[in-house]
Order: C-alpha cells, then sequence, then structure tokens
C-alpha cells in the first residue's frame, strides 16, 4: 500500500530563539499508509496535537516536512487550503466551533469554504451528515439545541461534508457517556470500513485503540516511541507504563496468567481475543 | 445517620419561547427517592439525561424540587434561611475544572468559600494549609491554576470545598474531562478523604471502572434510581445494563461472557486478581486432562 | 502583540515597592499621573523624572521589561508627536511645501512624548509590582467609600479580578476555535475589509457562545461555594498599611508639593 501521508524528520520549537525554547515534537518520521486505522497515544502535552495540526498544514514546522502524497505540503507553491479539505482534522470538543443557525448549515460551511455553490454545498452536507448518523429531525434545529453527543456529530459533519480521504480526530469522544462514546467509534469505524477514508485516532484508550487501529503511534515529551501494530506495542506494557500510559486492562490479565505459568496469548486486547483465547485453553485443544 | 434523604423528588427541565409561553417540558426526576449513609462512598451512573447531575443540584440547593423533599444532614434545602448551610454541609464539584476556579492563585480559590462565610483570617489559613494538604497539592499553592493540568485543578476544587468543612461532597462528572491519569488522580484523592477523613462523597460517573471500589452503585434513568446494590450485586446484572446502554468494567463483562459460553465462574467478578483466582484452577485442570 | 502588554503583568521580585499595600500604588500612581497634567516647565519635568528613575531604581524590576510596554503605545506616542509637531502654530522653524515646523510645536510635542511615555511607565511600575489579585483588593477598599452612593464596588472589583483569570482562557480559546475554522477552509487573512469582517462570524459566535456558557457555569459553581455578595465576606488576605505605607504618603505630598512649586 501506499504511504498517503508522509511525515519526515518533523521538528517543532516552541518561542525558538528565546530562553524559553522547548520541543513541541522532535525529529519525527513515519508513513500512513493510504485505508489504514492508525492509533496515537500519548499523555497530556506529549505533543499529539502539535503533530496532527502539522499534518494539514495549520502549525508551520521548525524543520523537516510532511508529504501528502508524495508532495511536500510546505512547499511555496502548495495550496494548504486545498489539503485542508483532503486532510480533515476534527478538533477535540468539536462542537464548540459550531457557530450558524442551522445544523444543516454550519455543514455547508466547508464546502462553501472550497467555492462550491450553495446547492452542491447542500448536497454534500446531507450526504456528510447521513454519514455522521445524524437524524434527518435535527438538520433544520439549532446546533446549540442539540445533546452533546448530536452536537458533536454536527461538528464531524461539518468536517466529512469536505469529502477527506484523511480524517483526523483528536480525541473524539472527550466528555461523552458510554452510549455517546460506542456511537461515535461506531461511526468512525464505518466511515472506515465503508468508505476506506483513511483514520487517524488520537484517544486516551488503549482499549479503543485495540479494537479499532491497525497501526499504532506513541508518542513521549515529544518523540515517537513506538511504531507498530498495536498487539506488539502492547507487549511492552512496562516501558508504556514508564511514560504515563498503559497496556489495555485485559493485557494485563494475560500477564498475569502467563506469570501463573498458563500458556496464554500475551497479545490480548479485547474481550473477545481474551474470551476466544479463555475457551481454547480450558477446552484443552 | 442518613446524610441525605430524598423523598418523592419530582424536576422538570422548562423550556420557553421568547414570549415567555411554554414550549417543551422535560422531567428530569420523576418519583426519586434515595437515602444516602453517612461516611459512605456511594457512586450514581447513568448516561446523559438521566438525571444524575439534576439530581446533584438539588442536593447543593443550586436548585429546587417540583415537588418532595431533599433533606442533608438533617436540614430541608427549600428552607432560605438554611441555604448557606447546607451548601456548606454538602459541598460540590462540577465537571469543567476550569469553570470552578475563581481566583489568580491556588491558595486564594481554596480560601474562597471559607470567605464567603465569614470564617475569621486566622482560621482561613489554617483551613486552607488543611485543605491543601489533604488534596496533595501543598507544592502548588502559589501557582497560577492556569498552569496546572486537569486533574490537578479538580483537586484544587476540592480543597476548595473542603475549606468549608463539610461533612459530603458531591462530585458532578469531574473526570468526564480528563486524561487517565487525571482520573486516577482525583478518584483516589476521593476515597482519601472518605476513608482518612470520614466525609460522604458522592460520585457522579459514567465511567464504570470509577465505581468499582464504591461502597455502593446507585443506577438512574428516566429520572429514577432504577438499580442500586453493591459493586458486586450491580456489575453481577450485565443484561440490564447494556440495556440502559451502560458498560461494565472489562473484566466483569470478560467473566460474564465466559459464563455465557459454559464455563463456572461466580457473578459480578470485578477484578483481574479475583478472576484470576477462579479461572487458574479451571485451566491447571484442563492441563492435566491433556496430558 | 498580545504578548508585548506589560501593564497588566507581574513581575516577581522583593522589593519596597511591592511589599507596599496596593492602595498607597493605586494612590500613588494617581499623584504621578496628575502631577505630569499640572507641571509645564522643564523643571517639573526634571523632578518627575527622577521620582520615577528612584521608583524603578527601588522596584528591583529591570528596565529594559519596562519598557517593553511601550511598544504598544508606539503608534499612538508618533501619531500624537506628528500631530503636535505640525498642527501648532507659531514661530516656523522651516517649512516644506504646506507642512510647517514651529518651535512651540517642538517643545509642545516633545512634552507629550515624555507625558505619554511617563504615564504609561508610571502605570507599568505599579502593575509590575502588584499581582492582579492584589491590585482589586485595593481597588476594593479604596475605593470602599463609594458604595456609598450606591457603586458596587466588591461587584466590580470581584469582576476585574474573574476576568484576569479568564482572559488567557478565552485567548487559547479563540486560536483554537480560529484553527478548527480554518481546517473548515476559513481563511482570516486575505480579502477586503468586508469580507474578513464577515469571516470573523464563525470565529465570534463559538467565542461568545462559549463565553457565556463559562460565565454560567462559574456563577453556578460560586453560588455553591456560598458566595452572596460581598455582605458578610471575610478575607483570607485583609489589607493592612505599615510604617512602610506611611512614609510612602509622606513622600507622595513631597513630591506633589515640589511639583506645584515648579509648576
Amino acid at each position: 500500500m501506499a504511504a498517503i501521508i508522509k511525515v519526515d524528520n518533523l521538528t517543532h520549537i516552541y518561542q525558538a530563539g528565546t530562553v524559553m525554547q522547548s520541543y513541541a515534537i522532535k525529529d519525527i518520521s513515519f508513513e500512513i499508509e493510504e485505508g489504514s486505522f492508525v492509533g496515537l497515544i500519548g499523555h497530556t502535552g506529549s505533543g499529539k496535537s502539535t503533530l496532527i495540526q502539522h499534518l494539514n498544514g495549520l502549525i508551520k514546522p521548525s524543520s523537516g516536512t510532511v508529504f501528502f502524497k508524495g508532495e511536500d505540503i510546505f512547499a511555496e507553491s502548495y495550496s494548504l487550503k486545498q489539503l485542508r479539505s483532503r486532510v480533515g482534522l476534527v478538533f477535540q470538543y468539536p462542537e464548540y466551533q459550531l457557530f450558524e443557525e442551522d445544523v444543516i448549515r454550519d455543514v455547508m460551511y466547508g464546502p462553501k469554504n472550497m467555492g462550491f455553490s450553495d446547492e452542491e454545498a447542500r448536497e454534500k452536507a446531507i450526504e456528510a451528515l447521513k454519514l455522521a448518523g445524524m437524524n434527518e429531525v435535527f438538520y433544520e434545529r439549532s446546533p446549540f439545541e442539540l445533546s452533546g453527543g448530536q452536537k458533536r456529530r454536527a461538528a464531524i459533519a461539518g468536517v466529512l461534508s469536505m469529502e477527506p480521504e484523511v480524517l483526523i480526530l483528536d480525541e473524539p469522544t472527550a466528555g461523552l457517556d458510554p452510549k455517546g462514546r460506542d456511537e461515535i467509534l461506531d461511526t468512525i469505524d464505518k466511515l472506515h470500513r465503508e468508505k476506506g477514508i483513511t483514520i487517524v485516532l488520537v484517544s486516551h484508550s488503549m482499549d479503543d485503540i485495540a479494537k479499532y487501529a491497525d497501526k499504532l503511534l506513541v508518542l513521549d515529551k515529544g518523540e515517537l516511541k513506538y511504531n507498530d501494530v498495536p498487539k506488539a506495542v502492547f507487549r511492552e506494557y512496562k516501558e508504556l507504563e514508564k511514560i504515563g500510559l498503559s497496556a489495555p486492562q485485559l493485557t494485563y490479565l494475560a500477564a498475569d496468567l502467563i506469570k501463573q505459568g498458563v500458556d496464554i496469548d500475551p497479545e490480548i486486547g479485547t474481550v473477545e481475543e481474551a474470551k476466544n483465547e479463555i475457551l481454547r485453553l480450558l477446552k484443552g485443544e | 445517620m442518613k446524610m441525605i434523604k430524598a423523598a418523592h423528588i419530582f424536576f422538570d427541565y422548562i423550556r420557553r419561547d421568547e414570549n415567555d409561553n411554554i414550549e417543551e417540558v422535560n422531567e428530569a426526576l420523576s418519583d426519586l427517592n434515595l437515602e444516602i449513609e453517612k461516611g459512605s462512598f456511594v457512586c450514581i451512573l447513568g448516561h446523559n439525561g438521566s438525571g444524575k447531575s439534576t439530581f446533584a443540584k438539588l442536593i447543593n440547593g443550586l436548585q429546587c424540587p417540583k415537588d418532595g423533599t431533599i433533606l442533608v444532614g438533617g436540614m430541608d434545602t427549600q428552607d432560605e434561611s438554611k441555604l448557606l448551610k447546607v451548601r456548606e454541609t454538602a459541598g460540590m464539584v462540577f465537571q469543567n475544572p476550569d469553570n470552578q476556579i475563581i481566583a489568580n492563585v491556588v491558595e486564594e480559590d481554596v480560601g474562597f468559600g471559607p470567605e464567603n462565610i465569614g470564617v475569621p483570617t486566622d482560621e482561613i489559613w489554617k483551613r486552607v494549609d488543611a485543605s491543601l494538604k489533604a488534596v496533595g497539592m501543598q507544592a502548588y499553592r502559589l501557582k497560577s491554576p492556569n498552569r496546572l493540568s486537569g486533574g490537578q485543578k479538580q483537586r484544587v476544587a476540592i480543597a476548595g470545598v473542603m475549606a468549608m468543612k463539610p461533612e459530603c461532597i458531591i462530585l458532578d462528572e469531574p473526570t468526564a474531562m480528563l486524561d487517565p491519569n487525571g482520573r486516577k488522580e482525583v478518584l483516589k484523592t476521593a476515597h482519601e478523604l472518605n476513608k482518612r477523613e470520614g466525609i460522604t462523597i458522592v460520585h457522579i460517573t459514567h465511567y464504570m471502572e470509577e465505581a468499582v471500589e464504591a461502597d455502593r452503585i446507585i443506577v438512574m434513568d428516566k429520572g429514577r434510581a432504577v438499580m442500586d446494590g453493591t459493586p458486586r450485586e450491580i456489575f453481577s446484572r450485565v443484561d440490564e445494563l447494556k440495556a440502559l446502554k451502560l458498560c461494565v468494567p472489562q473484566i466483569t463483562e470478560l467473566s460474564y461472557e465466559l459464563k455465557k459460553a459454559g464455563v463456572n465462574l461466580p457473578e459480578g467478578i470485578l477484578t483481574r486478581e479475583e478472576f484470576v483466582a477462579h479461572i487458574l484452577p479451571m485451566m491447571k485442570e484442563a492441563a492435566r486432562k491433556r496430558q | 502583540m498580545l504578548r508585548d502588554i506589560t501593564i497588566g503583568q507581574y513581575y516577581p521580585v522583593e522589593s519596597c515597592i511591592h511589599s507596599l499595600d496596593p492602595r498607597t500604588k493605586l494612590t500613588g500612581t494617581m499623584v504621578f499621573l496628575l502631577s505630569l497634567f499640572i507641571t509645564k516647565s522643564v523643571a517639573g519635568y526634571v523632578i518627575a523624572t527622577i521620582f520615577l528613575a528612584v521608583m524603578i531604581r527601588l522596584s528591583h524590576v529591570p528596565f529594559k521589561f519596562i519598557t517593553k510596554g511601550l511598544k504598544a503605545i508606539v503608534f499612538l506616542l508618533i501619531l500624537s508627536v506628528s500631530f503636535n509637531l505640525f498642527l501648532t502654530d507659531g514661530t516656523p522653524i522651516f517649512k516644506i511645501g504646506f507642512l510647517k515646523i514651529t518651535w512651540e510645536g517642538l517643545v509642545l510635542s516633545a512634552f507629550m512624548a515624555v507625558r505619554l511615555i511617563y504615564l504609561v511607565i508610571g502605570s507599568s511600575v505599579m502593575t509590575l509590582t502588584t499581582t492582579p489579585n492584589q491590585l482589586t483588593d485595593g481597588i476594593e477598599k479604596g475605593l470602599a467609600v463609594f458604595n456609598k452612593i450606591g457603586v458596587p464596588v466588591h461587584e466590580i472589583a470581584m469582576m476585574m479580578s474573574i476576568a484576569l483569570r479568564f482572559i488567557p482562557i478565552l485567548v487559547e480559546e479563540t486560536d483554537k476555535i480560529m484553527k478548527a475554522q480554518m481546517a473548515r477552509g476559513a481563511d482570516f487573512e486575505t480579502g477586503g475589509l468586508i469580507q474578513k469582517a464577515k469571516a470573523m462570524i464563525p470565529l465570534l459566535v463559538p467565542l461568545f457562545i462559549s463565553a457565556f456558557r463559562r460565565a454560567s457555569d462559574l456563577a453556578m459553581a460560586m453560588e455553591a461555594r456560598c458566595y452572596h455578595g460581598g455582605e458578610g465576606r471575610t478575607k483570607m488576605k485583609p489589607l493592612r498599611y505599615t510604617a512602610l505605607d506611611k512614609k510612602a504618603y509622606i513622600i507622595m505630598l513631597i513630591y506633589l508639593s515640589l511639583m506645584f512649586l515648579s509648576r
């Protein structure tokens, strides 16, 4: 598979040239394959937000660069505005960006900025709202009257309406209740599976990453610690703890059982995997 | 002794249009009956709109029920003359860490409550010292709240309540906006205050893992308490919880799934240790049979 | 640009100016500002310069740090100086086309510039040596007399203090919303004035809504912590005059009389 995004020796320094200078991210390189589901994890202040804002050109790097489909996005002639419709970024608590009188007009904001006519924008908005799982009755409502989960859907639709090829979501489930959390994650998973959109999911929850991601990036103090399939990273749970993170809860269960001499797969991460593995052991196959 | 006694509580959210005509009435609480023991650690679970936050605001006298009475330490929350005393007795910590810190310096924020209830200056200082110590934030007393992490801000907010010497603290989703480390920090602080200082804690959350160590769990739905019991009792009713769109801790879910598949496990397993203790003999048995 | 404003910033060092009661510093600043407006002689400006220099010295705040605040008023400075320089009638020194510079204009604009600079430096010395909280406390207590004529002094001071706490939060939030809208293709930089103003709506609406939400959250949090206005409140850090403040008031009196005499 081809790399849709390539990050090349990316460094961002805050307040460069002063005594206060500090690295937000330091010499990071990795590739994101087209159609993949990438998890990005790291505790608060690890540089996650700074990193993802480079991917659609909202922040300029101090050194290094980002390639989108082989083109340097920070090159003089490259249109960042066009890029932003292809690499969609959903910020944390995205509902705080809603501003229009009704939901549909808010979702039309992106396409209209891209130069589409009202009619085309409306079509795209309806399509995006459907993808985001938004019920039709809310289209004409004020976004401020919606519940927390619905507001978030509206905001995600606001980015989807630009028909991005890559969708980056910064903790899209923060502050939601379990029901809202599951619904949003299922929607994202559907976008990935059915629409083939490349997903970058920033999350605090290893359990969610274990369930959805096929690649996991771990950031610590601005440096890229791991870039591997999730299971391989979870195996390093002792290292993860040192940087204030932890593996999925069930990985610890496997570790406990291994300590007791049980020959269980150390890489289990989800309830489903654990169940199958334990049943296999109990049946004595 | 009962810390909080709520009897037949009804509460509506009324939405009005520009002309003050009633547009919509949402029933938030409907015939809620609850009693909370002094010194206990109670978790209230429920998804958004289940009425749990409304209940919290009623305890603190921030809102009045349409019908029914709430007694906090024997005081009626609807008695105007007792309102300050009610708030002093049952302090409250809110969800958004930024929107509840008033002062520009940590120690001054902790002193805000005592200032409001007219505590003499010397006594304020003593209380601020003790409260910051109780939540482990002494080292940050002269810092600006803007420089703290989310978890630290919530601990400052808890200290601010502690400085009023409450008997009970209501934590209204204090962890919803925090990262996992911040969540742990706040939860640990709440448990410590409960154990060491004997403060009644009412912890409202939708993170199931946070309820495991509580003395009692109350599950709310549609403005009523629909489940009430110890964590073990509640978490053994996985199907009911799922029907209420709540999830259980993963280890509990795994045990439940295995049980459904015919493995002989007890109900309501809450911790890894418990699970290992039950599953290990079975696995060893299976391994022996194989040989 | 916001970073250049030193007014309202606190410089944490120890000095006798820092330990003065905020009311004393407020009065001192008032006296200094007033003195700049009553004097019109060179002698008066010399006294003011010496007074200001001594205060800066005593405050232990680096001079460089204080003058940083001047950046914010450069434009205002140039504007007022050129107005006075070119538009004052009197004995012309030289003339280029319709522009003429007069001797009177030169003197007036020099005085004007000095006055403006001293004004900013003088108030900076106060804010750099006083925490925002002390300042609001000072205002609350210092202006308490106005309570009698119905001015809600406590409420004003509380508002100021809360504003100080939330300004950095709202600045950060503005930046975040701006970026979020840019991720949706918004353009805040190009276009004419009207286009630019229109582009601000998606920024301002969410910002206002957020500010209101924060305000209502905060009001509830304050109520939950028994806040019920200024009545019956005690203070964690009550203001008390010390011997140092007495000395400061005497110095102020001497300074003000000198300025009057040199008028």
